[in-house]
């Protein structure tokens, strides 16, 4: 398990989670976007298109990186989610906090809109 | 090629032509050492020796894996506080229209009806408190010890 980031010609900074997102590295996650922050950074898309499963400890990960996000001006966005990912989702109504796009594409071409 | 196991994890398991009692097939038991590390490599364990490929449905499997990377994380964060020197007991079984799997820590266990949802437009941007709520909802059913250190879950086929 593990992340990869890239930043698009646009600005924005995609980072995907491979693997699994769960209490054993969700803190390697809130790590990489906070130094993201630090440099500047302020669009974010995550892409779950290569995640297994979150646990809590993840969606909780998730939650206090889109309010960190927000305090210093800028945005996130969730992208890639499958069927099984999103049902978490729904069922914590945590799909209502967070913008997610089904792709990391549109996702990506969201924020120029 | 599995992959090469922690020292500390210990894994055994049992395959029985006549199934026990309880009507398992195959039992697993694992020690499992507090460490948040190990939690990805003993979900992939349980569920690849409890459940072959076309036991439980795709979406059942992965609420499966979802429940024991809760119920893992709670024993060994919450249960035994990441104390090494402490272990969690994981026991499950397949039998022929269910699984169960039984984690125990080393805590001093807690009482799980204190818990509300998290669902609350006003908890959502809380950080935590989702877990065994998440549990509750992947499996069929969850119950505890007295001690509150010992979770059952038990997931049917269908």
């Amino acid at each position: 398990m593990g992340f990869s980031a890239t930043r698009d010609a646009s600005g924005v900074y995609l980072i995907r989670v491979e693997g699994q997102l769960i209490v054993g590295n969700r803190q390697e996650l809130k790590t990489a976007i906070q130094e993201a922050l630090d440099h500047g950074e302020r669009r974010f898309v995550i892409d779950f298109s290569r995640t297994g499963y979150i646990d809590s400890s993840g969606l909780g990960a998730l939650v206090s990186i889109s309010k960190k996000v927000r305090e210093q001006g800028g945005e996130l966005r969730l992208a890639g989610l499958n069927e099984d990912l999103r049902s978490l989702f729904e069922l914590t109504k945590l799909d209502t906090l967070f913008a997610i796009s089904d792709t990391a594409e549109r996702a990506v071409g969201s924020f120029a809109g | 090629m599995t992959a090469p196991l922690p020292a500390s994890l210990q894994l055994c398991v049992r395959r029985r032509r006549v199934p026990t009692a309880s009507g398992a097939t195959i039992q697993v038991s694992l020690r499992v050492p507090s460490d948040v590390a190990c939690i990805e490599e003993v979900v992939d364990l349980l569920v690849r020796h409890c459940c072959g490929d076309s036991w439980l449905c795709r979406k059942r499997r992965f609420n499966l894996r979802v429940a024991i990377a809760e119920a893992l994380a709670n024993a060994i964060v919450a249960g035994n506080q990441e104390d090494r020197s402490k272990s969690v007991q994981v026991e499950a079984e397949l039998g022929a229209e269910q699984v169960r799997v039984v984690i125990t820590d080393q805590g001093t266990g807690f009482t799980p009806t204190t818990y509300a949802p998290p669902t609350l437009p006003d908890d959502l941007e809380r950080d935590n408190g989702r877990g065994l709520f998440l549990i509750r909802h992947l499996v069929d059913d969850v119950r505890f010890n007295a001690q509150g250190n010992s979770i059952c879950m038990t997931l049917r086929r269908r």
